[in-house]
């Protein structure tokens, strides 16, 4: 048997069936479109929805590991619990400071890198290409390391390079207090995930038709009216699926927080607080609602980035 | 370009290329430096030392770092091997069939991607432990597809979407059999669509800390990252930093070996995925 499991020759057309009318063919390749797709969006659902499932009821009970004998139902008690606490606001207020600070300044720096990247000679692109990869492929975790050693009052190198700046000394303890704590976590994440969001905008670039540059260069226009006229206007839909990706993964920040600081000083997050409950403190209860709350916030600022800024992901990368 | 424009250009290159390589320059310049060194208060170490490294591939750490090794790269290797096949199946559906719910998959490939991590772990540690598959490698394994799967269902439909499958039928026009087209025209043209997606999901499974962090407890399947995260020393008193640094500096070469190889195939892979039309 030389024929395996591929498909019968007739199917092998490109895709353009008249929709309406559902022949054989039509049937048996729904059939078989299911058949291919289906494990893995079978897969998928089993590692999410049915965690979150999970995750939903047990917040349900107040329920301790370490005394299950006493677990019971109380409903929604123990997201009264954590919307009272100044802990689970604390959390959200750091997490959202976090979010707000790296993207805003990631989606910048990046756009720079982005326009070095592309203008770039030849010789040296290549060097530049891999470099850039280097900060994304490298674990967050030696990340957080790299950033947290170089601060660090002992073992860092930056107070005795930046004595001169006012506030800087030899025994300044970076990990001493909130606010110089979240400006490290900021500076880590954002030298990580820049590169990405720059490869990104840099693809958004390429997009943005040449023959509009030159036609608004022949007009007269300065380079900044190019850069706000032509160029962004351009590139709109590469910036929000950046944009947007870019906000919910900062809004999961966890590693970086767990190496360099371990939530003290009031730098927990909100991943961080749901890790707590749970695995640290045995709260199953009230570390599933924690992780249900964080959930539905990442849904909100989804939706609200799609219905709000009108970010269609599908036609974004030629879905239709 | 004027000539004082490429000059200007070149400097950005090169501020890239710095602004990239100098944490990493950092946490290298640290792993070899002695212990004594490690307060300096300066960049590079003065007499570079191996001590470090010999302490976690040979010495007192390497019974923490060794197995955290090969953990990592079992675990992360087998679920980038059953997300890419998983994928391979749905990404050829989603380019070449016409099916309803195409959409759906792809749209929950999404919701998955921007999926808390650590709203599954708080279930699947309780879960885990009763059914015990805490701490063991598949343990890992199945979470780890939610990280693996929806990026490479998206990059690889994006790669499959260009090749040109009429060829497949041009060769059997001109007398190939089915099997001799699909291996002589598709495989070569899929492949590396494949092999870029695998790289990408490599380095998310590889970059992992939550789950790793939270359902092992013992070296049975702590990967790296977790491993790291929790070092402390050999012995309490011992300071660890010089450990980590030579430890992350291990980690850190295969994803920079990767990088060097296929950085032409990254880019495209990780912009076509999100971006591309």
């Amino acid at each position: 048997m030389t024929q395996t499991t591929l498909p019968p020759v007739e199917k092998t057309q490109p895709v353009s069936a008249p929709h309406g009318k559902i022949s054989d063919r039509s049937k048996s390749e729904r059939k078989l479109g299911w058949l291919l797709a289906g494990p893995a969006f079978l897969v998928m659902l089993g590692v999410t929805a049915y965690p979150i499932l999970q995750a939903t009821y047990e917040s349900l009970f107040s329920y301790r590991l370490t005394d299950p004998a006493n677990r019971e139902f109380v409903g929604l008690n123990n997201y009264l619990v954590i919307l009272s606490d100044t802990l689970w606001w604390q959390a959200l207020g750091v997490t959202l400071l976090i979010t707000v600070i790296t993207v805003a300044v990631e989606l910048v720096l990046g756009f720079g890198l982005a326009l070095v990247m592309s203008k770039a000679l030849k010789s040296i692109r290549p060097v530049v290409r891999a470099a850039i990869l280097i900060p994304y492929a490298v674990i967050t975790v030696v990340s957080a390391f790299a950033w947290q050693f170089a601060f660090d009052i002992n073992t860092g190198f930056v107070n005795s390079w930046f004595a001169w700046i006012p506030g800087v000394s030899a025994d300044t303890d970076w990990f001493g207090e909130t606010g110089t704590s979240l400006l490290v976590i900021c500076l880590a994440e954002i030298w990580k995930t820049t590169p990405f969001i720059s490869l990104l905008l840099l693809a958004g670039l390429a997009q943005v038709p040449e023959v509009l540059q030159e036609a608004a260069k022949v007009d007269g226009a300065t380079w900044w009216q190019r850069m706000t006229k032509v160029t962004l206007p351009n590139m709109k839909a590469a910036i929000m699926v950046a944009l947007l990706f870019r906000t919910l993964d900062a809004f999961r920040v966890f590693d970086s927080i767990f190496v360099m600081t371990g939530g003290a000083n009031n730098t927990e997050s909100v991943s961080f607080l749901a890790y707590r409950q749970t695995i640290s403190r045995l709260e199953i209860g009230l570390g599933s609602a924690v992780s249900v709350l964080l959930f539905l916030s990442v849904v909100l600022i989804a939706a609200l980035f799609i219905k709000g800024f009108k970010v269609d992901l599908a036609s974004a990368r030629g879905e239709r | 370009m004027s000539r004082k424009e490429k000059i200007w250009w070149w400097i950005g290159g090169v501020a890239i290329v710095v602004y990239c390589l100098f944490p990493i320059g950092w946490i290298v310049a640290l792993s070899f430096k002695s212990a004594g060194d490690l307060n300096s208060g300066d960049f590079l170490p003065n007499g570079a030392v191996l001590d470090n490294y010999s302490l976690i591939l040979t010495g007192n750490a390497s019974d923490l770092f060794l197995p955290a090794l090969v953990n990592s790269f079992g675990i992360c290797l087998i679920a980038t091997a059953i997300s890419c096949l998983l994928s391979m199946f749905a990404a050829y559906a989603i380019a070449r069939l016409d099916f309803p719910g195409k959409k759906l998959v792809l749209s929950t490939a999404l919701v998955v991607a921007i999926f808390p991590v650590i709203s599954i772990v708080t279930p699947l540690f309780n879960v885990w432990r009763q059914i015990g598959l805490y701490d063991t490698w598949p343990g890992l394994i199945i979470p780890y597809l939610s990280l693996t799967l929806p990026i490479s269902i998206w990059t690889m439909s994006a790669f499959f979407r260009e090749i040109p499958w009429e060829m497949e039928q041009a060769a059997q026009v001109d007398g190939a059999t089915t099997w001799q087209a699909f291996r002589k025209v598709i495989v070569p043209l899929a492949a590396p669509g494949v092999f870029t997606t695998a790289i990408i999901a490599f380095f998310i499974a590889w970059n992992d800390f939550v789950y790793g962090i939270s359902l092992t407890s013992t070296e049975n399947a702590r990967p790296v990252p977790a491993a790291l995260g929790l070092f402390s020393g050999a012995s309490q008193f011992e300071d660890p930093t010089g450990a980590i640094a030579a430890a992350a500096v291990i980690v850190t070469i295969p994803v920079v070996v990767l990088v060097l190889l296929f950085q032409r195939r990254i880019v495209a892979g990780l912009t076509n995925g999100a971006v591309k039309g």
